[in-house]
């Protein structure tokens, strides 16, 4: 039949167009790398990661606009909180930060919610919260001075320090 | 702390003859200017005895001829104003003062004349000046004042809201000062310090040293305080800074980080931002009891407010809808209404001195805008597109926004920097402002004098 020949032919033209729609889409590999670091627009990556102390990770990141903890990021409280009762004489502050791509004030709030997150997981951990203190910096500094998604997952974060 | 003096009791004004009759150069500043009106402005003449004395005390070899370049640039980067070259000028300053021979002037396109007179009397400095209407063939506007010799500038800012007043039939915005945050250093470790400057760039001081962190500072429109974000000692809260005295001091003990300061339209009050437990909500504090008033309560972010200049709304930024959105309220807080509907997210509302707009921010589809919509959130006008820029200010007549921008570092993370921008009301006359390094949160002054 005509028609069959027809929508065979449009049904190749289509199957020759997502492939090479496929090629042009394939990720060139910083793209690639980039997207191995960020899951669900959150930096799982450990390239600015320190340390609270020995096997504790100082930070955990954010999603855009987001103060949710990832379940990597109650992991990592839950190490600094375990880390924490053993050292009961050490006190901390989270600092809080946003990526900078929103209004200054905006990030400031948000840092503080976000180091907020922090903080409230830790007390669920036994911390209590004196020995916490929290600050938020907003987008004033940045770990990572990029202007690409990979350097604002990295900024988004709240790290803890040592008080003192 | 530098004090820092300013001399805004030694100006008398006094006005000779305002001619309000029918002339035939006006300037219509509604719309966009895409023909600058001519004007000459000719060198404000004086004799021998006060040039030899401004020389003496300003180090200053022509001040009439400094003082109408002031001028020309406040008019020229108005916008609105074509200021001709003084090459072309066939009449002598004090023989054009006197009496301008108009046909000179109209044969070098001039539809407007500037003539004026300097000089020393009893240490003061004394200047006269006169607008005249070229075509009609008279004076629009004849004033004389007086003041301290180095605030010669300022004599010029002077003159040009008189003319531009004059001729748009609006108040001009000339003699004021930006304050704002300079900025040096990497984008991950940016040293900031508190900065004011003349509207034209000059006579920049630093008010901070730079030793901790400085973010927003904004004027107080009645008076020589400034309101501002310190993190002095590592606690983030809002100051207040008299300029005048240097003498500065933390407003209000909240167990926690206060923020995103403005004055109210009076300037007795500050409204400000306090986040405590993750969540920032909007608070007043009265200057002069210290009594604070909570506003806002919702377990949201409510930040960036700005009073309506009649003082009974207050418009502000919050992301109880989700995303961060533009609302306003009664001043007691009560009758919240979103405005912002448009695509994106809108922030850093503040309303204009007129009443009738506000300006934001809006971030859309990973652009930064700044635009203006009406106070029911109707009519939103983007004036300008770019990578990052946001915090407008407005200029006292409403006319111009002041904003700041920041550049796209590149794969190294190199090449950031921010500057001042305005851009009128319009959209159009879109420029960089000039500041010694590089700058951020601008915050426009009243007009000093007037």
């Amino acid at each position: 039949m005509i028609l069959n020949k027809i929508l065979k032919s449009i049904l190749l033209v289509l199957m020759f167009g997502l492939v090479v729609s496929a090629c042009a889409t394939k990720k060139t590999t910083t793209d690639a790398k980039m997207d191995s670091q960020i899951q669900a627009d959150v930096y799982i990556g450990t390239d600015t990661v320190g340390e609270l102390a020995k096997g504790v990770p100082d930070r955990v990141f954010f999603a855009t606009n987001e103060s949710l903890l990832t379940t990597k990021s109650r992991d990592t409280l839950r190490k600094q909180a375990a880390w924490l009762r053993e050292n009961t004489n050490v006190n901390v502050v989270i600092e809080g930060h946003a990526d900078e791509r929103g209004t200054r004030e905006y990030n400031l709030a948000l840092g503080e919610r976000r180091a907020n997150a922090a903080k409230d997981y830790l007390m669920t951990y036994g911390i209590s919260a004196d020995r916490i203190t929290v600050i938020s910096y907003g987008k004033e500094r940045p770990v990572d001075p990029g202007s690409n998604p990979l350097s604002w997952s990295k900024n988004r974060r709240s790290v803890t320090v040592k008080a003192n | 702390m530098k004090i820092i003096k300013f001399f805004l009791k030694t100006f008398i004004i006094f006005i000779l003859n305002v001619s309000s009759s029918f002339s035939l150069v006006e300037v219509d500043i509604t719309r966009g200017n895409l023909n600058p009106l001519p004007i000459a402005v000719s060198s404000l003449s004086q004799n021998d005895n006060s040039k030899k004395i401004f020389q003496e005390k300003l180090n200053i070899d022509d001040l009439g001829l400094e003082i109408s370049k002031v001028i020309e640039n406040n008019l020229k980067q108005s916008g609105l104003f074509n200021p001709l070259s003084k090459d072309a000028f066939l009449q002598k300053p004090d023989i054009a003062h006197l009496k301008p021979r108009f046909e000179d002037w109209s044969l070098i396109k001039a539809q407007a004349l500037i003539t004026g007179k300097v000089l020393i009397e009893n240490e003061k400095l004394k200047v006269e000046f006169r607008l005249w209407d070229v075509l009609a063939a008279r004076e629009m506007l004849a004033l004389s004042f007086t003041t301290v010799p180095s605030n010669w500038r300022r004599v010029g800012h002077i003159i040009t809201d008189k003319v531009y007043e004059r001729l748009t039939g609006e108040k001009g915005y000339f003699d004021t000062r930006i304050i704002y945050v300079s900025e040096e250093g990497p984008k991950t470790q940016r040293i900031k310090k508190l900065a004011i400057m003349d509207q034209d760039g000059f006579n920049t001081k630093y008010l901070t040293l730079g030793n901790e962190l400085v973010l927003t500072p904004r004027f107080n429109p009645t008076n020589q305080m400034v309101t501002y974000l310190s993190y002095f000692r590592n606690l983030p809260r809002v100051y207040l800074l008299d300029i005048e005295t240097g003498i500065q001091e933390v407003v209000g003990d909240f167990p926690g980080m206060t923020f995103a300061p403005r004055f109210s339209p009076d300037g007795k009050k500050i409204i400000m931002s306090f986040a405590k437990d993750g969540n920032s909500d909007i608070y007043t504090m009265d200057i002069e009891n210290r009594i604070v008033e909570r506003i806002t309560n919702h377990p949201s972010i409510d930040t960036s407010p700005s009073y309506s200049p009649d003082g009974k709304y207050i418009t502000f930024n919050s992301d109880r809808s989700g995303y961060q959105q533009i609302y306003i309220m009664k001043s007691d807080g009560s009758n919240v209404k979103r405005i912002s509907f448009g695509k994106g997210i809108y922030g850093t509302p503040v309303w204009s001195p007129r009443g009738d707009l506000i300006a934001f921010t809006k971030l859309h589809k990973g652009k930064f805008y700044i635009g203006v919509m009406r106070t029911d959130g109707k009519g939103e006008r983007l004036l300008t597109e770019n990578f990052y820029q946001e915090a407008p200010s407005w200029a006292p007549n409403g006319r111009v926004i002041i904003f700041y921008r920041e550049t796209k570092t590149d794969d190294k993370g190199e090449g950031f920097s921010a500057k001042l921008w305005s851009i009128d009301l319009t959209g159009y006359n879109e420029r960089m402002v000039k500041t010694e390094k590089d700058a951020s949160d601008p915050s426009w002054s009243s007009l000093l004098s007037n």
